[in-house]
């Protein structure tokens, strides 16, 4: 536990607002490369918009502005010769409800790959070596191995939202972040969703949204608790849960459990 | 106390049976325009000769020795403004439909859709009074030709016409591409122009291939604008520089001069029926596409 691992994701004095309404205060954390870090909070309190800050999603809204500082990989993500796409490369995003292209479940799974490299340095088999070895890690292989060429948009929740997370491989992204990744799904697909995040822990350092409690437990080894805007905690996921160093943490996963 | 609720319930049903007549009304009067249409033109169906009418160029209706009506050179001044006005609107149409909708900020995309809806409510004898005044000299000048009313003048007349409500479908169809596909490829790494042509433009072709036939059934049927701009020239066009004469035009400006049930006359009527046929078969074709859409 005590050993020391480089920081993946660092911030400082991140603050944010959407127009004039400031919705990440202060914020500086550090999340440790390799493992599955929980984000929780009340809904509004800013996780989804932090989560966002990390790939620079919320520059898609016209009225934000971001002061502070954000280093993935020890690099400051708004230094001018960052690449927009690079860093949406490296970082990789799932939604909260599963949103697969309207397109075939292999032009899913190259989707990445297309847009990024030009037709012609793109065989044919490298394509679908990248979609077959893209399936395997997220178990749909056996599943979709003979429907490769189905609308995405056609298969079940659970599936769509591991052809989600499976789409985002090929580039081969060092962080995965996931935004409430289970909230459409039911218990089953919530289920096999936490089991391929075990799997995939350790090769990629995973931060998911979860409202939750039970999950987040599950999961994570490190826990983030929010609080309109702001970080109140930051512990390792058994002590958060056991020990909450901050009385507002205590309130907030007591009344979660009634 | 009943007394007021059984006015209630009157009131109720009044408006109810207003409101069902105004919406029956609107199928009656489609039939009707083109029962009345039908019923001028129909007795000179079983004499027409056909062959002509649709192979010969010459469309001499009042001729003193020998009447012919050949529309060819109509149906190809029709098609020649047409197919010009939609090689510019389309283009044009469906890029501006992209950009007010996808890369536009969003205040000044509220000013481009009004100056959009703008350019859509101005008559089209305005716009013929601006292909007389302003586009022939402009052609004559620029290109150094004698005429400036022909195939090129009545084409972009026409175009900026459709564009208005190419855009404004079109825009419509995009907005309807939920925005969780946006996010995705954007997530992804896509540039913004990546996340239209391989994602948007796909997912709304329905909708974008409405847009552009509603654009076309705007051009065919469009008459006081062609017929200030085109020339009036009964002729197949060889070069944008022709003057030519549409279907439009040419009952718009012989109805006045045709005796009453003449042959003229009618053979005027068959021309809308001809023409209500084709533009009742392109909106047909884009209400079908635009329900494609919603079904999915
Ligand atoms: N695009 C936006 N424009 C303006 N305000 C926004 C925008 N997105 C989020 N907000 C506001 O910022 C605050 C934080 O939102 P955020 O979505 O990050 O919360 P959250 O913790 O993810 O909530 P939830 O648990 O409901 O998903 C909320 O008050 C929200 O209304
Ligand atoms: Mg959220």
């Amino acid at each position: 536990m005590s050993q020391e691992r480089t920081p993946c994701i660092e911030t400082a004095d991140l603050n944010l607002w959407y127009g004039s309404f400031p919705a990440l205060k202060k914020v500086g954390l550090q999340i440790a490369a390799g493992q599955i870090t929980a984000l929780i909070g009340p809904s509004g309190c800013g996780k989804t918009t932090l989560l966002r800050c990390f790939n620079r999603g919320n520059e898609r809204f016209g009225n934000v502005s971001t002061t502070g500082e954000i280093r993935i990989l020890g690099k400051n993500i708004y230094d001018p010769d960052v690449s927009l796409i690079e860093l949406r490369k490296s970082v990789g995003m799932v939604f909260q409800r599963p949103n697969p292209l309207p397109l075939s479940v292999f032009d899913n799974v190259v989707f990445g790959l297309q847009i990024h490299n030009r037709r012609r340095d793109l065989s044919r088999s490298r394509q679908e070596e990248a979609v077959e070895s893209a399936l395997r890690d997220v178990f749909l292989w056996e599943d979709l191995k003979d429907r490769l060429h189905t609308r995405a948009t056609a298969l079940q929740l659970e599936q769509q939202q591991k052809l989600c997370i499976a789409r985002l491989l090929p580039l081969k992204p060092e962080i995965i972040l996931m935004d409430e990744p289970c909230s459409a799904l039911d218990a089953r697909g919530t289920r096999a969703i936490e089991d391929l995040m075990y799997s995939l822990a350790g090769r990629y350092t995973i931060v998911i949204v979860t409202h939750n409690m039970a999950q987040a437990r599950r999961v994570s080894q490190e826990c983030l608790f929010m609080l309109l805007g702001e970080l109140v905690e930051h512990s390792p996921t058994r002590e958060l849960f056991l020990n909450p160093r901050n009385p507002k943490t205590a309130e907030y996963i007591e009344g979660r459990y009634g | 106390m009943s007394g007021r609720r059984k006015t209630a319930v009157l009131t109720e049903k009044t408006m109810e049976a207003l409101i069902r007549l105004c919406g029956v009304s609107a199928v009656v009067f489609v039939f009707g325009i083109f029962f009345f249409v039908f019923r001028e033109g129909y007795d000179l169906l079983p004499r027409l000769d056909y062959r002509e009418f649709f192979t010969s160029i010459e469309w001499y209706p009042t001729s003193q020795n020998r009447v012919r009506y050949g529309i060819l050179a109509l149906l190809a001044g029709t098609f020649s403004v047409t197919v010009l006005a939609m090689l510019l609107a389309v283009p044009f149409g469906l890029g501006a439909a992209i950009y007010v909708s996808e890369f536009c900020p969003p205040k000044r995309r509220e000013t481009l859709k009004v100056i959009i809806e703008l350019l859509a409510a101005i008559p089209s004898v305005v716009w013929g009074f601006i292909g007389l005044t302003v586009m022939n000299p402009l052609i004559i000048y620029l290109f150094r030709v004698p005429i400036g009313l022909n195939v090129l003048n009545g084409g972009i007349i026409l175009a900026l016409m459709s564009v208005p409500i190419i855009v404004s479908i079109a825009e419509d169809a995009l907005k309807a591409v939920p925005d969780t596909y946006r996010e995705a490829a954007l997530a992804l790494g896509a540039t913004r122009w990546q996340t239209v042509y391989r994602v948007l433009l796909p997912a709304a072709r329905n909708g974008l291939l409405a847009a552009v036939l509603l654009g076309v059934g705007r051009a065919i049927g469009e008459t006081m604008a062609v017929l200030m701009a085109t020339g009036h020239a009964v002729h197949i066009p060889t070069s944008v520089f022709d003057s030519v004469r549409t279907l439009t035009a040419t009952v718009a400006a012989e109805m006045g001069e045709a005796p009453v049930h003449s042959d003229h006359y009618k053979v005027l009527f068959v021309i809308g029926i001809l023409l209500f046929t084709l533009t009742f078969l392109v909106n047909l074709i884009a209400d079908l596409t635009v329900r494609g859409i919603r079904n999915k």
